[in-house]
């Protein structure tokens, strides 16, 4: 009777204060097949991380919990992972992520303005997320693309070539819900979206956007201007010891 | 001398990224090449190009791959291929575009060097942050399968391989090719002792290769063409050609595919100069964690011993070019941010000195410090290079050294100046447009 009792009052307290969980048995059926990519199953827990991001929009304790059971560690295993890799976000990040590159290179060539104009133009600083939901703000790192700097990157698509105008113009457009797209990439897609496709679950958007940006190909247009090509080739075989057996 | 696409080729051929513009631009014929050889002979092929690691170090490729120890067939343990394209040095933008203009080059490059070190099995670890590359890579890899270059019996070779495209998750140390193989096994991604190497003891425990994207990019090209072609670019020591990545305050900012040992002036000329009106100050020759350059230096033929001879080192030719308009305090700083940053805490002369470095460069940046926190930096960072597990903390120093061994006198001004004697706001993008609209 009284242990009746206890289990009931635990099972109260669960239910008022845990949120509801997206995750349910379709999602234990994908974090099974991205085990199965692995010859190791813990190889599978960064992608599983994602897919707990796409179901959930963060690492929640279910998610954890999850996590953990299907690859029988620990939650405090899960979690020490969870906790060590930036892009994964323990509270929930708006609709649209948007990072800025503060790193030196960005910076200087005009992301510190860009930061501190829109954070200011949305009243949310680095890690925090607007009212409605809708974005979120990150100081990012390098994310290799300083040729086009400044660099902004929405649900980790890129924004090249940004000034304080278009960085507002852009995430105005987000948050009145208008499509927009990324200069070189695609359709940006929602978060949870984005996160699903790094866990390995893509969409049919790879042919969308351009092959390359403008800075991408300076180098290679200048060749063609100047008619200048690497050595003609072909001409020699690898030695060895002959053909295959 | 003249530029010389090889790798960036087909970049501006707009389905370049698919298996048919691939295929067009004789795509996966090296591999058809590859199959008809003895593996050894090509892990001997790259060893006589002379091919070096594109990933910073410059390790001899061919020599690498030699080290996979021949194993009892019977007890043998499976080899494992992993392609590193973590690209997070500050200033390296090189194998993302790439992988988003052409992912097959890589992939070919995956399934020849798998053949040649007797993997089944490759990865390609390529950074969280960058979505549209990850959908490239998977979809090319979809392609391949179908085409019959992936999956088993390869093209009638009876060469089996399995490619998985893994997505990091935001963490720069995991391009430290140790710390990536914790992370790929589901790990925080802390670098490893060494040895033993990954060669002998890799993922899982297994012999493994890792390699930089653009390494194992070059491998088809090599093939297909042979060691003299290789070798008649570039110089003795380091052969070949690479992306050398221009960013900053150039007037055409952009990739370059040039021989190894061009120098800056020759690709300046190339990039347009600098941006109208301003001068050249500093330039790192490969990434953040290599020692600054100055305009002393633009001679100095950009191979691994060229800039080894000057006190840096080559890097991944990530050319970040900085004019007169830009503080050198400034720019040091917001990189010992970074290394901070991204410190992985294992020990602790990173973890705490790059934490101290930041509270000093705050104090410098005000204009309230003193001589004596330059000596104290110069101090620190001995100790933090000299007594770390990873190269991580050597890099993280190479700014901050070299920055105050060029430019003291700058420092210096600050602390007479009470703060900043520059304007940020003219070293922007958009100061530089506002001139050349007003031309
Ligand atoms: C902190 C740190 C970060 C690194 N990041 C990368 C990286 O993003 N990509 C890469 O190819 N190599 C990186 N490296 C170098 C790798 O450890 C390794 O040398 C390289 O992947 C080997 O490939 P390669 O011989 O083809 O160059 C990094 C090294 C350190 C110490
Ligand atoms: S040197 Fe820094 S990054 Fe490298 S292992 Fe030590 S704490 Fe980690
Ligand atoms: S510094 Fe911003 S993308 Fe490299």
């Amino acid at each position: 009777m009284s242990v009746q009792g206890r289990d009931d009052e635990e099972t109260n307290e669960r239910m008022s204060s845990e949120p509801v969980t997206q995750l349910g048995e379709q999602a234990r059926a994908e974090m099974l097949e991205i085990v199965a990519r692995y010859p190791e199953a813990q190889s599978a827990l960064l992608p599983m991380l994602h897919l707990v991001q796409a179901y959930e929009g963060y690492v929640t304790p279910a998610g954890i919990e999850m996590c953990a059971e299907v690859l029988g560690i620990t939650e405090a295993e899960v979690a020490a992972v969870a906790t060590f890799y930036t892009m994964y976000k323990r509270r929930p990040v708006g609709e649209y992520h948007v990072g800025v590159c503060t790193n030196t290179l960005c910076a200087i060539m005009g992301g510190d303005r860009i930061w501190e104009d829109l954070s200011g133009h949305l009243g949310i600083g680095h890690d925090e997320t607007t009212e409605d939901g809708k974005i979120s703000l990150e100081r990012v790192e390098c994310n290799a693309a300083c040729d086009f700097a400044p660099v902004m990157v929405v649900n980790w698509e890129f924004a090249d070539n940004q000034t304080p105008e278009s960085a507002r113009e852009l995430v105005d457009r987000l948050r009145g819900g208008e499509q927009v797209s990324s200069t070189r990439g695609p359709r940006v897609c929602s978060w949870k979206q984005a996160e699903r496709i790094l866990a390995g679950f893509g969409d049919d958007a790879a042919d969308e956007g351009v092959q390359a940006g403008p800075a991408s190909l300076v180098g290679r247009e200048l060749a063609d201007e100047r008619g200048w090509t690497a050595p003609q080739g072909g001409q020699q075989a690898i030695e060895g010891r002959g053909e295959k057996k | 001398m003249t530029l010389t696409p090889v790798l960036t080729e087909r970049w501006n051929q707009p389905d370049s990224y698919t298996r048919r513009g691939y295929e067009r631009g004789g795509g996966y014929k090296a591999l058809r090449k590859a199959l008809q050889r003895a593996p050894g002979d090509l892990v001997e092929a790259v060893k006589d190009s002379g091919l070096r690691g594109r990933g910073g170090a410059g390790f001899p490729t061919g020599m690498k791959w030699g080290f996979i120890p021949s194993q009892d067939p019977a007890s043998a343990k499976p080899v494992y291929l992993v392609v590193n394209a973590d690209e997070s040095e500050p200033g390296t933008c090189k194998d993302i575009p790439l992988m988003m203009a052409d992912p097959h080059l890589l992939l070919e490059g995956v399934i020849i060097s798998s053949y040649a070190i007797g993997a089944h099995k490759a990865f390609i670890y390529v950074r969280g942050e960058v979505l549209h590359v990850y959908r490239r890579l998977m979809k090319a890899v979809e392609e391949a399968y179908e085409a019959g270059y992936l999956g088993s019996d390869i093209l009638g070779s009876g060469f089996d391989l399995d490619v998985v495209v893994h997505a990091g998750a935001g963490a720069y140390i995991c391009g430290e090719e140790t710390a990536l193989l914790d992370s790929l096994e589901g790990r925080r991604g802390q670098p490893r002792l060494k040895p033993p190497f990954p060669a002998v003891a890799g993922l899982y425990a297994s012999p493994t290769v890792i390699n930089n994207v653009e390494t194992i990019a070059s491998v088809p090209a090599i093939v297909d063409n042979g060691v003299d072609w290789f070798r008649s670019m570039g110089t003795e020591k380091s052969p070949g050609f690479g992306i050398f990545s221009l960013s900053g305050h150039v007037a055409n900012p952009g990739q370059y595919e040039a021989p190894l040992g061009i120098t800056l002036r020759e690709l300046l000329e190339l990039a347009g100069g600098m941006r109208p009106g301003r001068e050249l100050k500093f330039w790192t020759p490969g990434g953040s964690s290599t020692p600054m350059l100055t305009a002393d230096h633009l001679d100095v033929p950009l191979d691994f011993e060229g800039m080894a001879g000057v006190g840096t080192m080559l890097g991944t030719r990530a050319l970040q070019i900085f004019d007169d308009s830009t503080c050198v305090v400034r720019a040091t700083s917001r990189w010992v941010d970074f290394y901070k940053h991204e410190s992985c805490g294992k020990c602790t002369p990173c973890r705490e000195g790059f934490w101290w470095m930041v509270q000093i460069f705050e104090r410098l940046e005000k204009g309230e410090g003193t001589e004596a926190d330059l000596d104290k930096l110069l101090d620190m960072s001995d100790n933090i290079a000299g007594r770390s597990f990873c190269a991580l903390a050597d890099g993280g120093v190479a700014p901050v050294t070299s920055s105050i061994t060029y430019f003291r006198d700058e420092y210096i001004a600050h602390f007479e100046n009470g703060g900043c004697p520059f304007d940020p706001e003219a070293s922007t993008l958009f100061a530089s447009e506002k001139v050349s609209a007003t031309r």
